[in-house]
Formats: structure tokens, C-alpha cells, sequence
């Protein structure tokens, strides 16, 4: 079999059967990512014999027959989460040498579930990013043509499970960062209801809005993935207290009667058409599996992208002032005095997005300026939530595209941050919200992969794992592979 | 130093308290004081990157009590917002906080002034918060050192009223609210250690002046004294900036108590913007009407409450009620003492005399008397029995605080120290000393009353001191005088 772009459930039988040891796959990865990824810059690091000593223990628990669901399987980790020993620098020269003392929840349950971690994956600075353009550690290139981008902030992680670099990843998404990456790439990406995976040891970006997730090369990689990152944890106080499914058992059955509503307000002028033509054949999908298509308006999601970009970078603001070059991170050489050393090091530590970001969050939380932006993105934040609220009265799942392109070229948005964050545009919104939301591969526009978007009502991840399940029984994009990549 | 003809003071105090949790606000680190430094910050106190806060419960628990302790209306959505601010000592850039929604509002709290007259100073608000690190200066020519210990210790900041119109007043005010914190056993009350610091809002204005001068605010004040100090000097500051025709300057302060003044540290102008927003680290904490009921119903008994108790129920005097009721500990030991002994005035004189001079000559606590509330109520009920003297009664007192008596009882047993009460020991005692000295019985008998102290004496010294006092007066009378 060929082991390039097997799925976790193909991953799991092999290595079962011992058609394959842990170590040979790992090795197997190790080889691709050697040869591959030099041209696409997916991975910050490789921790090539960590790994290769965690797949000798887990030969050896195979060998035993007591292997966990992950027990061999080698994945990727977005280089947001801490891992205790390993350098973790969310894409920051600011943390270019910062050596995390402790490991992220999810990180240590996929550990526990027996998952072998290759490396950390590349990302825009501290998830700020649409492209994976702003990251310190240099672009990320789209596996499907290396002159593309390969989406962000999660790109790095898109971009190694899309090459075969590695079973799968993880990612996080604040404002569409798993789902508009695994658009771009041809992957299944979910963001999980806010709070479902915790936080804690995930660099925060913007607290209220980041949420880790899986990045698949199906739907039942997403269950199975999820079901392992998933879990209340007493230290994340956001994190909820709902037990976890189990996801991975729940996707067979029929969708008849599955009510999809349709969003108007996706479907706007921005969109590309064979964008839109490819997401109209998705619906036409649905409806043949027996689903049901309703009209329906979210009618506060244009001012979702304001909103947004009000809220993260109030946050952010706040989460990045730790990073001021003494604890830890980067200090400048030769402060001549606090002031200095403060000054100096975050301006050499942070790149332009970040600094941008931080500047427009401090200027939306001061005196006189806080009810005209900070507040008054709230209020649309609640009516967006509402909006889902009342939607989900109707319908049980929504549809639409994940991006209003595919991916584009490098550099082609740089100079135009509106057009960069209308990238969002259809993702922010559950975001705000905190409902469920996935990218599934329903087409290729201009030969390049187009996601389709599912949104959830508040915990119902099931309902759209199943739903992205079987359309993967029906339809064949997300087996495409990048012609560069084999 | 009294307030200049012509002028009034208006004074608001925010004290910082530290709650006394075992752990941390936001992390499980210890708050033991006094460990080499940065030995009790965790991850979460450092500002790690990818860590967060998670609630230590304690602390509304304890500013629960606080709050019904003061009449306040507690919120029961309790939130958590971030102030920003740049600050070595303050690891995240931000410092959790309570601004809109504060766990306490309003509230009372009684004072005495110097003149004995009683007056209510009313608490705007309390609020939850973390203590920031400190700054150790010098510590290498050149450096300063930060010691992150402190970082994320439980402060309750209690925000008053522009009630307090002088310094004794913001003192007794700043006394009885550590006197409360302490009593309720919320906060330590070690001021040595910082545990209560004060900022105060002082302002002056003309005395037919209707509305408030322009305030200063002083930081940062860890001492009644250094209270006490900064608002006379800064008051005389205002006036005679006022006096000489100019105008003051809404700033924020710091009390030098070397140079006896204060010094500006930042104007309005160039104040921090401190960008409060909603804390998306923490989901709001609800408060069930349980959970506060649950507090009220458990609240110990309160000084004020006491006091009162003790004067009406045991016709004490106001200033043994007001220093048996001052300490809680103290308090409960003067009441256990009551579960043996029905003489309250009796054990009110023992407590406040012998007992706590005993404590305060060794160092203890009342937790740490070695005299149980039994043994010394035994004892005195002793004393109204008549099985021993009140002289008697300071030996056993004494040997019961070195542990020589295993009880009151006993020891007087062990010892013979039983009161003679009995008329046929002592007439023939008192017979055999009339004899001996004839001419003393005779004027004695001739109304020389002061000889009665010398057959007195001789008949206590003739029994150890065991004999009933006044029974021996009563019969050397019956013998010599009217007969």
C-alpha cells in the first residue's frame, strides 16, 4: 500500500497487522519530509529522534497487541502548542528560542492516545495571518503549486498533511486558520465549538476566539483526531465540561432529512464563480444523499470581518505583552535602560501584522475610543450568535464556501490588508459565534482545491462529521492528491 | 496636628488586602511570605507563554464575608477584567481585576472618633484582584532584582467614600477594617509583611466650599503611621499651595517618610490609559443565593455585635466588652471560660488582667494559651465557692501556665490549698493568739481598729493562707471588739 497519503483508519489496520512497523512509517515521513519539504517550508522543526524513539516503544506496544487508537502513527503539530523540551515559537523571532517547560492538553492527550510527533509545523506569526506569509520562519508553499499560497495561519500544518509529509496535523483557528488552510490544500479541517478543546499550553492570539483542531485527509480522520483533543480540563476555565462523543462511531446512517440551510449572505459578490459553481454541486450532492435545502439569512454576517478585526487585536493586545524580552523570548543587545529594552525588543521580536495588530487593539481599548469600537463590536457579536441562534431553529447544518477563492499567489495580497482579511469572510463568523464549523475538499476551481463550509449549532460537531462523512462516500476530493507532492 | 482655620478635608481610602488562601488567585503556587525569591511563582505567575488562570474559589468565600460582614449587597455575577500596564513586576502586562462588575457593593463600616463619638464611613466597593511582584532595588550596585513571589496573591482592595475628614479619622477607619479582616480571619493583618496597604484620595477645599478640591492620590502606604503622616503632609501641601493663590494639579503620589513629604509621580495629563476589558481568560462566576446564604448563616459572631452582648448579658464595662471582643479568638476563650464559671466579671478580670499580660510577657496568641478556658473557669468557680482564695487562686493560676496542675481541682487537693471555712480550726487559732498578746486584744477591744489587720495577718499566717479571710475578721470581731 502506498503510504503517502494514507488515512489514519488505513494507518491504524497496517500497523495493526504489522504490514508495517511505526518506525518504518515514521522513517517513511522522515524521508519526505527531507526530500519534499525544503520547497515547501511546512515544518519549523523536526524532531526526527524523538520520534523515532517513540516509534520503537510503540513497535514495541504493537508487538504487545495493547496499541492505543494512535499508537504509531505519526502526526504534526502547529508550533502554537508547547511542547515541554521543544522549542515552540508560534512563528515569532519573539520566541525563536523559547523552550516550552510544559505541554499543551490536547498535545499531551494525542500523546497519550499513543501519537507520535514528527515536528512543529510552520504558521503565520502567532496566528496572525491569512497566508502563512507573515511567519518569521519565511513563507509556506501550497503543495498543489508552489507558487500559491497554502492558506493560514495553520499553512504549515495544511501544507504537510496535503504533501504526505505526515498523517495529520493539528492546527487552531481564530478566525478561520484550520478551515480556509485546509480549503486551500485540498484537507478536512474542523473547528471544534469554542471550548470543546482546551487551551491551555496553546499560545494565545486572541483568547476568546482560538480554538485547536484537526486537520484530516477525511472526515473520519477528523472524528478520530478530535476525539483524542478533546475534554474539559480544570486548567482552562473556558474549556467546557461536556463529555466528548464518540465521534468516530457516529458517521455511518443516512442524512435523509438533514436540513441545510443556505446562507444568502455567503454567496456574495467576492465569491469567485467556480467557486460558487463548485459549492451549487456540493448542495446538489446533499440533496441526492436525501438532505434538505433551505434558504436562510444570517443577515449580520458583513459586519463580521469589522467586528473581528476590532476584537482579536483588542485581545491580542493584551496577550502580547507578556513577550517584553525578560523571562524569556527575545531580548535586543545592549538595552541602554527598561524603556529601552522593552522598546527595542519587541520592536526587533514582532513582525508587521503583529505589530500592526497590537497597535489597532491598544487604540480600540482606550479611554474615548472604547464604547465607538471595542464595544460596539461586542453588540455585533452578540447579534451574530443570535443570527446562528435562530438559524439553528430551522436548519441543522449550514453550507456554504469556506474562502472566496482558492489559494492565490504569494504575495498577492501583501500590500492589501482588506483583501487579505476578506479571506475570512465566511469563516469569521462562527467564529464569533463559538458554533462548530469544518472545510471538506467539494471541487477544484482553476484546477486548485475549493472547500466547502459546514457550520454547526453548538456542540454538534457529530452532526457535521457525519454530514462531511457522507459526502466523502459520494464524491472523490478529498482523495486528490497534489500533482506535485507524488 | 489640627486642620487650619477655614479649610476642610475630604479623604477616601482604598486598602489593598491580602486574602489568606493557601494558594494563589489564579494559580495553585503558595503564598507563603518570605521564601527565597521567585522560589513561589509558577508558569502561571511568570506570564508564561500558552498558560492560564483558573479561580482559586477561596477568595469568594472570603470577600463574601467580608461583604455581609459590612451590610454590602454582594454581586452574584462576579467578573474579571485586565488592566493593562507596562511594569517589571507585573509579568503578563495586564493585572486581573475587577472593574465593572465588583463582588462587593457598598456597605458601612462604624468608627470612633478621637472624641469618643461614633461615626459611619461607607465603602463604595471591594473587588478581587491580583497583588503584582515587587522591584528589590540595589540588590546589585546597579540592577534591580524582581521577585515574582508576590505575583498572583488574593488582594480584596475595599474602596471607601470621601467620608474621613481628617487623619484620626482615616486611621481608626484603616484600624477597624483590619480589626474586621482579621476578626472574620480573611486576611492575616501582618502589616510588617504588606498584607494591608492604603492609598488615600486626599483633597481640601474651602470650609463653605460645596463640592470636592482637586485630589491627590497616595500610594502605596504600609503603616497606620505612614497613613497618618502622608495626610497631614499633604494636606498642609494643598493648603498652602491654595493659600499662596495657585492652583493644585490632580496627580498621583508618593509618601517619602525619610524627607517628611510627598512626591508627585505622575499628573492626569500623563496618567495610564489602562485599557480595561472583559478578562476572555475567565468565564463569569455566578454565586448562587446557596453559596451566600450558606456565608451569612456561618459568619462568626461580629466585634460590634459582641461588645453589645457582653454589656447587656454581663453588665461588663464598654471598655472590657470592646477589648474582650476585639479578637475573635479572644472572644470565643472568654466565652468557653463562661460554659464553666457563671461569673462573667470574675473571668472578664482574669482574662484581661492575669491572662493577657501572662500572653503578652511570653509572646502567644490566645490559640496558644496553655491554659485551657476549663481549667481557668474551674478556677474561678472555685474562688465563688469559697473552696479557695483569691490569693490561693493567683498560685493555682501559676501553676496551671507551667503545666504544674493537671486542673484547678487537683491541684488545690494535691496541695491542701482548701480555704479553711471551718469555725472550730480557726476560734481556737484566734484564742491562742489573744493570749499571747494580751495588750494588742486590749486595745484592740478599746476600738484600736487597726489592730484587727495585725490579728488577721497573724491567723492567715498561721494557716498558709488557706484560712477564709472574712470568716477571721468576722470572728476576731465577734471576740473582741463589741463583746
Amino acid at each position: 500500500m502506498n503510504l503517502d497519503f494514507a488515512t489514519l483508519t488505513d494507518l491504524q489496520k497496517v500497523l495493526r497487522n504489522r504490514d508495517v512497523s511505526a518506525t518504518e512509517l515514521t522513517q517513511h515521513y522522515l524521508a519526505r519530509i527531507d526530500a519534499l519539504d525544503p520547497a515547501l517550508n511546512s515544518f519549523i522543526s523536526i524532531q526526527a529522534e524523538d520520534a523515532l524513539e517513540a516509534a520503537g516503544r510503540a513497535d514495541e506496544t504493537l508487538a504487545r497487541g495493547d496499541a492505543r487508537p494512535l499508537t504509531g502513527i505519526p502526526i504534526a503539530q502547529k508550533d502554537i502548542f508547547c511542547l515541554q523540551g521543544r522549542r515552540t515559537t508560534a512563528g515569532s523571532k519573539m520566541l525563536s528560542n523559547f523552550i516550552a517547560p510544559y505541554t499543551a492538553t490536547c498535545s499531551e492527550k494525542l500523546a497519550d492516545a499513543g501519537a507520535i510527533t514528527l515536528g512543529k509545523t510552520n504558521m503565520d506569526e502567532f496566528a496572525m495571518g491569512s497566508s502563512n506569509e507573515n511567519s518569521y520562519f519565511g513563507a509556506v508553499h501550497n503543495p498543489w503549486d508552489p507558487q500559491l499560497i497554502p492558506g493560514g495561519s495553520s499553512g504549515g500544518s495544511a501544507a504537510a498533511v496535503a504533501a504526505g509529509l505526515c498523517a495529520a496535523s493539528t492546527g487552531t483557528d481564530t478566525g478561520g486558520s484550520i478551515r480556509q488552510p485546509a480549503a486551500m490544500c485540498g484537507l478536512t479541517g474542523l473547528k471544534p465549538t469554542y471550548g470543546r478543546i482546551s487551551r491551555w499550553g496553546m499560545i494565545a492570539f486572541a483568547s476568546s476566539l482560538d480554538q485547536a483542531g484537526p486537520m484530516t485527509r477525511t472526515a473520519q480522520d477528523a472524528a478520530i483526531l478530535l476525539e483524542h483533543m478533546a475534554g474539559h480540563d480544570p486548567r482552562d476555565s473556558t474549556s467546557l465540561a461536556e463529555p466528548v462523543p464518540r465521534f468516530s462511531e457516529g458517521l455511518g446512517g443516512t442524512i435523509k432529512g438533514l436540513r441545510i440551510g443556505v446562507c444568502r449572505e455567503f454567496f456574495t459578490e467576492g465569491l469567485d464563480p467556480a467557486v460558487e459553481h463548485s459549492i451549487r454541486e456540493a448542495l446538489a450532492v446533499y440533496e441526492s444523499l436525501g438532505a434538505t435545502l433551505v434558504d436562510i439569512s444570517l443577515p449580520h454576517t458583513p459586519y463580521s470581518v469589522s467586528a473581528y478585526y476590532v476584537i482579536a487585536p483588542a485581545e491580542c493586545s493584551a496577550n502580547l505583552a507578556r513577550f517584553d524580552g525578560i523571562r524569556y523570548g527575545h531580548r535586543c543587545l545592549d538595552p541602554e535602560n527598561l524603556q529601552d529594552l522593552y522598546q527595542r525588543s519587541r520592536g526587533e521580536g514582532f513582525g508587521q501584522e503583529v505589530k500592526k495588530r497590537i497597535l489597532v487593539g491598544t487604540f480600540a481599548l482606550s479611554a474615548g475610543y472604547f464604547d465607538a469600537f471595542y464595544h460596539r463590536a461586542q453588540k455585533i457579536r452578540r447579534l451574530i450568535k443570535e443570527d446562528f441562534v435562530k438559524a439553528f431553529d430551522k436548519v441543522d447544518v449550514i453550507a456554504g464556501p469556506t474562502a472566496p477563492t482558492p489559494a492565490f499567489a504569494l504575495g498577492a495580497k501583501t500590500g492589501n490588508p482588506v483583501e487579505m482579511y476578506l479571506q475570512d469572510i465566511f469563516t469569521i463568523s462562527a467564529s464569533l459565534a463559538g458554533v462548530p464549523a469544518m472545510s471538506i475538499p467539494a471541487g477544484l476551481a482553476h484546477g486548485l482545491p475549493v472547500g466547502l463550509q459546514l457550520i454547526g449549532n453548538y456542540l454538534q460537531e457529530g452532526t457535521l462529521l457525519q454530514a462531511a462523512h457522507q459526502f466523502q462516500q459520494e464524491t472523490p476530493w478529498h482523495t486528490l492528491t497534489p500533482p506535485e507532492a507524488s | 496636628m489640627s486642620i487650619p482655620a477655614g479649610w476642610q478635608i475630604d479623604i477616601g481610602l482604598e486598602i489593598h488586602a491580602q486574602l489568606n488562601t493557601q494558594s494563589k488567585i489564579f494559580s495553585g503556587a503558595s503564598t507563603l511570605f518570605g521564601q527565597a525569591p521567585n522560589t513561589q511563582a509558577c508558569a502561571i505567575d511568570l506570564g508564561m507563554p500558552g498558560v492560564l488562570p483558573s479561580v482559586n474559589a477561596e477568595v469568594f468565600k472570603k470577600a463574601v464575608q467580608f461583604g455581609l460582614s459590612i451590610g454590602a449587597k454582594i454581586n452574584q455575577e462576579s467578573r474579571f477584567d485586565r488592566k493593562n500596564y507596562f511594569y517589571p513586576d507585573l509579568p503578563k502586562g495586564y493585572q486581573i481585576t475587577q472593574m465593572d462588575h465588583p463582588i462587593v457593593l457598598g456597605g458601612a463600616i462604624n468608627i470612633q472618633k478621637p472624641d469618643g463619638t461614633a461615626k459611619t464611613i461607607r465603602v463604595t466597593r471591594a473587588h478581587l484582584e491580583e497583588d503584582a511582584g515587587k522591584s528589590i532595588h540595589d540588590f546589585k550596585p546597579g540592577y534591580t532584582g524582581i521577585d515574582l513571589n508576590r505575583a498572583g496573591t488574593p488582594l480584596l482592595e475595599i474602596v471607601s467614600e470621601p467620608d474621613i475628614k481628617n487623619a484620626a479619622e482615616a486611621v481608626a477607619y484603616a484600624k477597624a477594617i483590619h480589626q474586621l479582616l482579621t476578626y472574620l480571619e480573611v486576611c492575616d493583618g501582618n502589616m510588617a509583611e504588606g498584607s494591608l496597604r492604603f492609598d488615600a484620595n486626599i483633597s481640601v477645599r474651602r470650609e463653605d466650599a460645596e463640592t470636592l478640591g482637586t485630589r491627590s492620590e497616595i500610594k502605596n502606604l504600609n503603616s497606620f503611621r505612614f497613613l497618618e503622616q502622608a495626610i497631614h503632609f499633604e494636606t498642609e501641601r494643598q493648603i498652602s499651595v491654595l493659600e499662596a493663590g495657585n492652583s493644585l494639579v490632580q496627580d498621583t503620589r508618593l509618601f517619602d517618610p525619610d524627607r517628611h513629604e510627598t512626591r508627585s509621580m505622575r499628573s492626569k495629563e500623563t496618567a495610564t490609559d489602562y485599557r480595561y476589558f472583559p478578562e476572555p481568560d475567565l468565564l463569569p462566576v455566578i454565586l448562587t443565593a446557596e453559596f451566600i446564604e450558606h456565608i451569612k448563616a456561618s459568619l462568626p459572631e461580629l466585634p460590634g455585635a459582641r461588645a453589645q452582648r457582653y454589656q447587656t448579658a454581663y453588665d461588663l464595662a464598654a471598655s472590657d466588652a470592646a477589648l474582650l471582643s476585639q479578637d475573635r479568638r479572644l472572644g470565643d476563650y472568654f466565652d468557653d471560660v463562661l460554659t464553666f464559671s457563671d461569673n462573667a466579671k470574675s473571668a472578664a478580670n482574669w482574662v484581661r488582667g492575669d491572662l493577657l499580660s501572662k500572653l503578652k510577657e511570653h509572646e502567644l496568641s490566645i490559640t496558644a494559651c496553655p491554659i485551657s478556658p476549663k481549667h481557668l473557669g474551674e478556677m474561678i468557680t472555685l474562688i465563688d465557692q469559697g473552696v479557695i482564695s483569691g490569693k490561693i487562686a493567683k498560685e493555682v493560676f501559676t501553676a496551671l501556665w507551667s503545666k504544674q496542675a493537671e486542673s484547678a481541682g487537683d491541684y488545690v487537693q494535691q496541695n491542701q490549698l482548701e480555704q479553711v471555712s471551718d469555725a472550730s480550726t480557726i476560734e481556737p487559732l484566734i484564742d491562742a493568739l489573744i493570749a499571747e498578746n494580751p495588750k494588742q486584744a486590749a486595745d484592740l477591744r478599746a476600738g484600736k481598729d487597726k489592730l484587727l489587720g495585725f490579728f488577721v495577718g497573724k491567723v492567715m499566717q498561721a494557716t498558709g493562707g488557706k484560712a477564709n479571710p472574712k470568716q477571721v475578721n468576722d470572728l476576731i470581731r465577734q471576740k473582741l471588739s463589741g463583746a
